[in-house]
């Protein structure tokens, strides 16, 4: 993975600095809180319904276990013992007091991690797929362009003022498990006739209050102009986007009111301006940084493994672990595994500084020292031999890590919802508990399939509802917490924006909602169809019908 | 408010000369009425793609921050400088604080009507010692020093 050299190391530590001086100046009084606001969002200080929350970023959601370790020790030094991965590949803590704050960034610094521009109008943390450099349908590791990018981006002088936030997504596989076309901008890198490696360019995805899928505005970029082509997407917004509303500043309504085609041409033409003008890193550079993420020392090993199929014989609940949560490998011998944050009954995406701890140990000892935190509120170990399987599987269990649940109907995505967020309307995470619990047989949720249930607390949709399979929004009704069902969405290469099945429902209803459109599928699946396969050869109609039925 | 100017990497208190100023739209209007205006004001809502005129006769152009969180003048700044090659001064105008002026500054700012102590500005410039991307200010990326060094050694 990537290591800082004294440039990065350099200016982390600068930023610290600064940022030390600016809550200096909020606490003497110097800076009002006006003031302050822009300024701690640029390092991802939020102010919470009870406190301040700091979001740390996990670049493109890689992690090794020493900073897997001093996100442990943060969690219990300057929190509450634990911490929430986000559906950015990042991590919040929800209680920290904000004196410690430089100190935190501090402790953060010495293990090459920092807040920056996780959050506030600025180019946000990139994020990419879980499985790079692993999966075996990739065609090459995406991490190093996120690395270009997370450099280009660092206090970019010209985009730290933007209209709104914005979001790239990079992945290199035709399985999209980064939600690229979500993204204000997704890059999808694959290879053209000629066999060349590009990037297809999506603008002006984005979920909110007015969700869309992304435009593709270049079919192939060459990789080596992939900043110059991107400063000029981001010079076209900085300009030409809208300032006067809240609502209509992402980049979305621009790519949506001008049309694709013409947004495309306006960035076609600035970009044939600065192309070649020194944006576009020097060959020596790109090759540098993708040096960086030359895969590790796999062994020479047969692609099956004796040990792990005994292991899989003797044990029922391993053998379901292994269907559910561990994938293929591109090295013979090796697997993907996906550690569950998902307990059952647990908070979506929390998990303790003990676990974080475990999770550490098992990838300094099975996984190259690599970890990786997934959009879905999840981690994975990338680089575990099948042999260990069984020796990995037992030390998560240990550590309440081994629900095999990834991808199935408990692995539900949640926001924090009324229960932290002040913009919320309804909690989101009581009722991902209640509908865990009410699907608890593990059994039962791998025949049900991939499933994937996603809540917001507030049409901000932070919990991607309108890409759920199921979809669950909290509204307001009156004063009391009120919950919209949409059906049909997907984040996924087959992106689609899930349709609202009708009228609200009050916490209790939905779970019972969840549990009829679940028995409805059940009843209907043709060969393995998965949820989505049969709502989309059904069509809402029936499932709708099944939902209000004599409610 | 002060005027600071930036020379030589001093961010320093200037005289505030008299200057005759002239918005955009006026001056396209009618140039003869305006033949003696010395400051250009640019609305931060006008693209300067549309502003293909000689500004060359203005020794200050002076660009807007209604708000500072409206960032659109950091982009005009650039496009003066790299593409319209305007080599006269780049004055920031309105909500303009402490803890933007690095960024004004590598996008070709330099001249700041700025509130607050200039001792305090001069240090916000010094905050980085270095830079990931090109920008208006001419100064060498991370990754040019990267190759210089490794030619270095
Ligand atoms: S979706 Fe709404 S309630 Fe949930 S975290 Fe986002 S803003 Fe808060």
């Amino acid at each position: 993975m990537y290591r800082y050299d004294e440039f990065d190391a350099t200016l982390v530590a600068e930023r610290v600095a600064q940022f030390r001086g600016q809550v200096a100046r909020r606490l003497s009084g110097a800076l009002s809180e006006d003031e302050f606001k822009p300024l701690r969002l640029m390092n991802g200080l939020y102010l919470q319904l009870h406190a301040y929350m700091l979001r740390v970023a996990i670049p493109y959601g890689t992690l090794s276990s020493k900073q897997m370790r001093r996100l442990a020790h943060v969690a219990r030094k300057y929190d509450k013992g634990y911490g929430h991965f986000t559906t950015r590949q990042n991590i919040q803590y929800n209680w920290p007091a904000l004196v410690d704050t430089p100190d935190i960034l501090d402790d953060l610094a010495d293990v090459e991690m920092h807040a920056i521009q996780t959050s506030g109008n600025c180019i946000r943390n990139v994020t990419s797929d879980p499985y790079a450099g692993a999966t075996a349908d990739e065609i090459e590791d995406p991490r190093p362009y996120a690395e270009m990018i997370r450099q280009w981006s660092t206090f970019h002088p010209e985009f730290s003022f933007l209209p709104r936030k914005f979001k790239i997504a990079v992945t290199a596989s035709d399985h999209d498990r980064a939600a690229v076309k979500v993204h204000d901008i997704g890059l999808r890198l694959y290879p053209n006739e000629a066999g060349e490696a590009g990037f297809e360019v999506l603008v002006g995805g984005g979920l909110g209050r007015t969700p869309y899928v992304g435009h593709v505005i270049r079919r192939f970029l060459p990789k080596e102009h992939l900043l110059s082509y991107l400063e000029a997407i981001l010079r076209v917004y900085n300009t030409q986007g809208r300032r006067d509303n809240l609502y209509k500043a992402r980049i979305k309504i621009l790519v949506n009111s001008e049309g694709a085609d013409r947004f495309a041409d306006l960035v076609e033409a600035e970009w044939t301006k600065i192309k070649g003008r020194g944006v576009d890193l020097p060959a020596e550079e790109a090759a540098r940084i993708r040096a960086y993420f030359a895969p590790p020392d796999f062994e020479d090993l047969s692609d099956r493994s004796e040990k792990l199929e005994a292991a899989r014989a003797a044990d029922e609940d391993f053998a379901r672990w292994l269907r559910v949560n561990t994938k293929p490998h591109k090295a013979p011998g090796y697997a993907i595994v996906n550690i569950s944050l998902k307990s059952i009954g647990g908070v979506p995406g929390d998990i303790s500084d003990m676990q974080m701890e475990a999770v550490a140990d098992l990838a300094e000892a099975y996984s190259f020292d690599e970890i990786r935190a997934t959009h879905e509120q999840n981690l994975v170990l990338p680089h575990v031999k099948k042999d260990d399987l069984h020796a990995v599987w037992s030390a998560l269990g240990g550590a309440g890590l081994a629900t095999a649940n990834i991808g199935l109907v408990s692995d539900i995505i949640a926001c924090p919802g009324l229960d932290y967020c002040t913009l919320a309307n309804a909690r989101s995470i009581p009722i991902a508990q209640s509908i865990a619990e009410r699907f608890a047989d593990l059994g039962v949720q791998e025949d049900l399939g991939e499933l994937k249930i996603k809540i917001s607390g507030c049409i901000n949709a932070c919990g991607h509802h309108h890409v759920g399979h199921i979809g669950i929004l909290g509204v307001d009704k009156k004063g009391e917490e009120f919950y919209q069902i949409t059906l049909g969405g997907s984040g996924a290469e087959d992106a689609s924006l899930g349709e609202i099945a009708g009228r609200g429902l009050s916490s209790t209803q939905v779970v019972d909602a969840v549990e009829k459109l679940v028995g409805f599928y059940r009843g209907n699946r043709q060969d393995g169809e998965r949820f989505l396969d049969t709502y989309r050869r059904l069509g809402a109609g029936p499932f709708k019908e099944a939902l209000y039925e004599a409610a | 408010m002060k005027l600071l100017k930036l020379a030589h990497g001093r961010l320093l208190p200037a005289l505030e000369e008299a200057q005759e100023e002239v918005s955009l739209e006026d001056w396209r209007a009618n140039p003869q009425a305006h033949a003696g205006a010395t400051a250009l004001v640019i609305s931060n809502d006008v693209p300067l793609a549309d502003v293909r005129c000689d500004l060359s006769g203005f020794s200050v152009i002076v660009l807007d921050f209604p708000t500072f969180k409206d960032g659109r003048a950091y982009s005009q700044a650039r496009l003066l400088r790299e593409r319209y090659a305007y080599t006269g001064e780049i004055r920031a105008r309105g909500e303009v604080l402490r803890d933007q002026l690095s960024f004004m500054a590598r996008c070709g700012f330099d001249g700041f009507e700025f509130a607050g102590a200039a001792g305090d500005a001069e240090a916000a410039l010094e905050e980085f010692s270095f830079a990931y991307q090109p920008a208006a200010d001419g100064a060498l990326p991370v990754c040019r020093r990267r190759i210089a060094a490794a030619e270095a050694a």
